[in-house]
């Protein structure tokens, strides 16, 4: 299911999602106790770990500088191994692509492995308008389309729902099995949706995956899985597509295993995902399987306008899906807060990109700026600085809410005109901590205070001390 | 010394313990009257024109000055780390900014790294928790820092913080943009505060004590806070952050 934009709801949304007890458990469980943990054991079965850090930055810079180069020769091994490669330009572009390859292949049903492109471009939909039914086969985009739901994470799409909201869902979607079978156990609803998607993975005319990383070299296109879904999607229908963005190729299959070491260990722990396919070209002669045809739809976007813009390092990004796992704010708020495709620290530095800093604008805001997403970024992005280069245009443009509000920007301009002027600022701060030390009497913290409501909603606001470290300074206290 | 526009309003006890403590390390300290704000919430919040004027003024405030050092983490580390950036554009001023990222410290690496203070003098009979901040710990990797310092004072057991290092949900601005995203963070917070069972919880920026403290008193929770200055300084007789005068 793809999404229309409603970023500029974030602060309803977010409150939806801390309202939502259910959820909040579930964040915390999967997050602190699951990713974050795992990833640091990964790291510490690695002591190179951030080495390869280091070189998988300077090998994503590398190929962001020689892009064009990188994607003419993976282009030419597609085409040498059979296949063929369409070059969108947005995203209804790659749309039509698409629906025009399902058209000449008389497609009634795709398959489809995990892709956040097709979430990306809204293919679902589009693909379901022409008569074509997509079936998604990662077992949690099978249980969101299910439930008619977007992705709430980029690697772990349906992690907002619990086993016993999947199994509501399955007796509701199912309704041919028995209805008093026994769904408790997350092992039964595995074997169940296998089950279910095994009829459809033969079924399928086409089989649309994502790809994680292009190797120009040999033309290949990687994806990685935990199920194993994607080689059925691939290898099964007669008719195999990858669609996939420009930023995703690297030079040679050695630049590959250099992403994968990091990928899955940033992302889960894992030393590897439990499928690395490697899928180059359509079936030759001499193949037991394979699919007839190979395509690739390689998207832009906006990409190639990103490679030249102050946003350029969110390019490097491989989708682990760490910063998004760290963030104090997507830790309570999840992942449908943030009103478009790609959540948390790396998504509201590409929505904005994507459907505008006007509709976007309270994503840069929603960050502490805590840094930790930088500091778990595998390829070392400067998050928080592409986020407030973000906010500098929303302040820019005036636009409300966020970071730069009417009342906001008048009370930021004043603070900073009176703090550019020590000999004005001096008196009339001394003048306000006075007055609040006076107001607080002997309380240490206000309950509510006018002016201080955004504060105090949450908590107490601490009453000053009294006096000015400055004034009392230069009474001679010390 | 740089008080921070926090410390100067909202608890001077702040200022006067760095002093303290500097002074008993053998610095001489001197404060210089023409400093405000380090221009972090303009900074944070987009208004790049008004960052780059509140960081002339601390510019030239410290311009005679061997050391700089900030009883704040975050306000170091906008010195120490954007104030070069802020002028990417204007050599002039960046090499001045450049000048004294070079020159500017956060008090407690300050105190261990380059005067090598290693006995506080400073008794406390309780335990205590510390709150890594994030702008210290990341952008200057403050952490051993006033753990080592927190050590030699006599009679004080540290409790370690589950998660010490989750960021406590203030972010400047953010706290009062996002109150129920900030809200709901800072009681993650004071769960793990009070799961520590110490007497006091301890931070290097007054910001995210505030904010902490906002939120353990909102709860009723009996947990004191201080920043680390106030104790190493010997300074826990008077009332904690947000606490009452006759508490």
């Amino acid at each position: 299911m793809s999404q229309d934009p409603h970023c500029h709801d974030f602060q309803k949304g977010a409150k939806k999602a801390l309202d939502d007890e259910r959820l909040q458990t579930l964040l915390g469980r999967t997050l602190e106790n699951g990713f974050q943990k795992k990833r640091l054991q990964g790291m510490a079965r690695l002591p190179e770990y951030d080495r390869l850090r280091d070189q998988a930055r300077d090998l994503k810079n590398h190929v962001l500088d020689h892009l064009d180069m990188y994607l003419a020769r993976f282009e030419t091994e597609v085409m040498k191994a059979g296949g063929h490669v369409h070059w969108a330009s947005d995203a209804a572009e790659a749309r039509e692509i698409i629906v025009e390859i399902c058209r000449k292949a008389g497609a009634k049903t795709v398959s489809k492995g995990k892709s956040m492109i097709a979430e990306e471009i809204g293919l679902n939909d589009h693909l379901i308008a022409n008569a074509i039914t997509p079936v998604e086969t990662d077992l949690g985009e099978y249980i969101i389309q299910l439930r008619n739901e977007p992705p709430s994470h980029i690697i772990a799409p349906a992690f907002h729902i619990s086993k016993e909201q999947v199994a509501e869902t399955f007796l509701e979607s199912h309704p041919h099995l028995d209805p008093a079978r026994d769904l408790s156990e997350p092992t039964a609803l595995l074997s169940e949706a296998r089950g279910e998607l095994r009829e459809k993975f033969l079924r399928a005319d086409v089989g649309i995956t994502g790809a994680n990383i292009l190797v120009a070299e040999t033309g290949t296109a990687m994806i990685v899985t935990n199920e194993g879904n994607g080689d059925l999607t691939q290898n099964l229908p007669p008719v195999h597509i990858a669609l996939t963005s420009i930023e995703k190729v690297v030079p040679t299959l050695e630049d590959a295993t250099l992403i994968l070491r990091l990928l899955a260990r940033t992302a889960t722990g894992q030393e590897q995902s439990v499928y690395n396919t490697f899928f180059t070209g359509a079936k030759r002669p001499s193949d037991i399987d394979g699919p007839e045809q190979f395509h690739v739809v390689l998207l832009d976007n906006g990409r190639s306008e990103l490679l030249g813009s102050e946003f350029r390092d969110i390019l490097r990004c491989i989708r682990c899906g760490a910063c998004i796992n760290h963030c104090p704010v997507y830790g309570v708020t999840s992942g449908h807060a943030y009103g478009w495709v790609y959540p948390g620290p790396m998504g509201s530095v590409l929505t904005p990109y994507f459907v505008g800093i006007e509709e976007a604008h309270p994503l840069p805001g929603a960050s502490t700026f805590c840094g930790r997403c930088e500091e778990v970024c595998p390829v070392r992005i400067p998050l928080p600085q592409l986020l407030r280069s973000w906010r500098v245009r929303a302040f820019e443009r005036k636009l409300p809410g966020g970071a730069s509000g009417v009342v906001q920007r008048i009370a930021l301009g004043g603070w900073a005109m009176l703090a550019r002027r020590p000999w004005l600022y001096r008196p009339a701060m001394s003048l306000g901590v006075g007055l609040l030390h006076k107001l607080a009497g002997g309380r240490g913290a206000f309950r509510r205070l006018i002016g201080a409501g955004g504060w105090t909603k949450a908590r107490d606001l601490p009453a000053p001390q009294g006096g000015t470290f400055q004034s009392r300074y230069r009474k001679g206290e010390r | 010394m740089f008080v921070t526009c926090l410390v100067d309003l909202m608890r001077p006890s702040v200022g006067f313990a760095a002093l303290r403590l500097l002074a008993r390390a053998g610095a001489e300290v001197v404060v210089p009257d023409g400093q405000t704000c380090c221009g972090q919430p303009a900074y944070n919040s987009g208004d790049m024109k008004n960052a780059r004027k509140l960081a002339q003024n601390v510019i030239e405030a410290f311009a005679d000055f061997d050391h700089v050092v900030a009883p704040s983490g975050s306000c170091a580390g906008q010195i120490v780390h954007h104030y070069p950036k802020l002028f990417a554009d204007d050599p002039d001023w960046r090499s001045k900014a450049e000048d004294l990222a070079t020159r500017t410290f956060e008090l407690t690496a300050y105190l261990v790294e380059h005067l090598d203070l290693n006995d506080s003098g400073a008794v406390f009979h309780g335990s205590a928790t510390y709150h890594d901040s994030c702008a210290g710990l990341r952008e200057l990797g403050i952490k051993k820092q006033p753990r080592h310092l927190l050590a030699t004072v006599d009679g004080l057991i540290l409790n370690e913080l589950e998660e010490s290092e989750a960021c406590c949900g203030f972010g400047g601005l953010f706290s009062i943009k996002y109150p129920d995203v900030s809200g709901a963070i800072v009681d993650k917070k004071a769960d793990r505060v009070e799961k520590a069972e110490a007497d006091l919880l301890l931070g290097g920026d007054l910001g995210c004590l505030m904010n902490m403290s906002g939120k353990l008193r909102r709860r009723g929770s009996g947990v004191r806070v201080f920043h680390v200055a106030e104790v190493l300084a010997n300074m826990t007789d008077g009332p904690a952050i947000g606490e009452d005068v006759d508490a």
